[in-house]
């Protein structure tokens, strides 16, 4: 086991060092100087290089690329060329909604998908069945940021339940907080709870027809207790990869569905950032996403380690 | 397709599976819709008349018309065109580069370019696709070529993972040997007996994707990084109805309908179209 982790966290570690090279290369290949962005069309060219050299743009590659990483390290991400504070504060501000939304998303997510898929594979072919399996096929169809528009319409608009956009703040009260993230992570968590109920039921079907479900019924249970004791169990594996891989996904899928609702979340930190090219904040909130997915994945494959000994063998 | 004993057993087996028939009528109600407008639209798409906007759907107006007294079904007519073309050649794209470095990566399995190839799809994968698009978009100008090339590069991982899965189970099996033994190098194995042999694969896939491409299209579109005005796009029509959306619902509705529809159309296509290729389903029938 030990030899397993240490190999994992070897390649966890490369994937790291190639991402932060591949994004570092990128910012530097994006056209226009951030410098003279900053300070405008009209702007002193004296001034524009007295600026480059203050933001450390003058520097070679190499010492610039180690000087950003040796920053991220201490969690010092630079400062901001257009808000003109450090860039970890804003990410900081901005995580505290983004990543409560994407949990609230997945909790709902999982909530909608394992009764649908476990309903769906229990009873397949039947009309339950073929209704949650029309229902997914609706759900990955149907553009998130339309049906947010749609929840607008039906439950700000017309029924005044929820305001129509906007973030009141944590300071506010928990659950005024939670009202104002309600919308947004319905919209956000049906595709997903889709693509999840999808997931739960083949691999439910699957392991429905194992041998040792067989076993299972013969020694007595009944179906419903063969399933909960025996097949879920077993069932989850995938399931849990796609709720990992989830995760990773709805924090930066929050981009559109944080713009349709004003929510000032990472994503629109990032949009906005992108528009007034501020740089270092793209690249910042970039590495941040990436190092979440990369590191996501490195812990569901451990958590299978754990579990399962013969994945571990199975890989090395 | 062309292993297939017999293809009109095959067409009739097609016309049996109703999701699959479901599904290609629905896809080529857009893409006749798509190519209609070439020639005929109701009412010309860029014409404004402000003194008939905001109508809801009517007779004269099908769909009704937008905040600048467009007409919506000519536009979503012709949206239907830009969202077609982007993401069909966006798909294109990932294939062509795709599929060859795939077949590359299995034929020289467990070899250092096989292991640099998968490192790098993984890589791709781990960022936030539409985080990226966004950005590319952003960064090199918003317009119809850039959002191909942004949906285009998250094709070629997937394409290039599928072709290499689907190759390396066919270098062990006896026909390939024969051609080995024939002389035949891997280049040409690769191309002649591996290709045809993950057609079935490629083409699922390639439905799947295409939908995807239509919702991603749609997503940079509405915030404003797709087609450019005057030219509609779907996308764009819903990011225009957003602040009208309790004036005028008819603006939202009927793009995402069209939207919905297409991607519904496809997927179920590409279900419909794995079902008939496996041949485990179709002995079982």
């Amino acid at each position: 086991m030990t030899a397993y982790f240490l190999r994992r966290l070897l390649s966890l570690s490369l994937s790291l060092i190639a991402a932060s090279l591949v994004i570092f290369l990128v910012m530097e290949v994006v056209p226009g100087d951030p410098a003279s962005f900053m300070m405008g069309l009209n702007a002193d060219p004296q001034a524009v290089a007295a600026l480059r050299t203050q933001l450390g743009l003058d520097e070679p590659l190499p010492l610039r690329y180690l000087g950003w990483v040796a920053g991220l390290l201490q969690g010092d991400f630079g400062i901001s060329y257009t808000y003109r504070v450090p860039v970890s504060e804003l990410i900081a501000e901005r995580v505290v909604i983004s990543l409560p939304l994407t949990l609230y998303a997945l909790a709902i997510s999982t909530l909608i998908a394992f009764p649908a898929g476990i309903l769906a594979a229990a009873r397949r072919n039947s009309a339950a069945d073929l209704s949650v399996m029309g229902a997914t096929q609706l759900g990955v169809a149907i553009p998130n940021f339309w049906f947010a528009m749609i929840l607008v319409l039906v439950f700000a608009v017309n029924l005044r339940w929820f305001s129509a956009g906007g973030f009141p703040g944590w300071d506010a009260g928990f659950w005024v907080a939670m009202k104002a993230l309600t919308l947004p992570a319905i919209a956000l968590a049906l595709p997903q709870a889709s693509i999840l109920a999808r997931v739960m039921r083949s691999s439910l079907i699957d392991t429905l027809d194992e041998d040792f479900m067989r076993t299972a019924r013969a020694k007595g249970l009944s179906r419903g207790q063969a399933l909960r004791r025996h097949a879920l169990r077993n069932a989850l594996i995938p399931v849990l990869t796609i709720i990992g891989l989830q995760f990773s996904f709805l924090l930066a899928g929050g981009i559109i569905i944080e713009n349709v609702f004003y929510l000032p979340g990472l994503g629109r930190l990032a949009f906005q950032a992108i528009t007034q090219r501020d740089l270092i904040v793209v690249r910042s909130v970039v590495i941040l996403l990436v190092f979440a997915v990369i590191v996501v994945t490195f812990l569901v494959d451990l958590a299978y380690a754990l579990a399962d000994p013969r994945l571990r063998r199975r890989r090395s | 397709m062309s292993t297939n004993p017999s293809d009109r057993s095959f067409l009739r087996m097609a016309l049996g599976h109703p999701a699959f028939v479901l599904g290609f009528v629905l896809s080529a109600l857009f893409i006749a819709l798509a190519l209609l407008s070439f020639i005929w639209t109701p009412f010309d798409p860029t014409k404004l008349d402000i003194a008939g906007k905001l109508k809801g759907p009517s007779f004269e107006h099908w769909f009704g018309t937008d905040h600048f007294g467009r007409d919506m079904f000519s536009m979503i007519m012709v949206g239907a065109r830009v969202s077609i073309a982007v993401a069909f050649v966006a798909v294109g794209i990932g294939m062509i580069l795709g599929v060859p470095l795939g077949l590359y990566a299995a034929a020289r399995r467990g070899s250092l370019v096989d292991e640099i190839i998968m490192r790098g799809n993984d890589l791709v994968f781990a960022f936030p696709s539409l985080l990226l698009a966004i950005m590319i978009t952003a960064v090199f100008g918003p317009g119809a070529i850039n959002a191909i090339i942004a949906i285009g590069i998250f094709n070629v991982p997937v394409f290039a993972r599928l072709a290499r899965g689907g190759a390396l189970s066919l270098w062990t099996r006896d026909f390939v040997l024969a051609a080995r033994v024939a002389g035949k190098n891997k280049a040409r194995i690769s191309a002649e007996h591996i290709l045809p042999n993950i057609a079935n694969l490629l083409i699922v896939q390639g439905t799947i994707q295409f939908s995807l491409a239509i919702l991603a299209e749609a997503a940079l579109a509405y915030v404003g990084l797709g087609a450019q005005p005057p030219l509609p796009s779907w996308g764009r029509m819903l990011a225009d109805a957003q602040t009208l959306i309790s004036l005028a619902p008819h603006m939202a509705l009927f793009p995402g309908f069209a939207i919905i529809i297409t991607v519904l159309g496809l997927n179920l296509m590409g279900d419909g179209l794995r079902d008939l290729f496996d041949p485990k389903l179709r002995r079982g029938r």
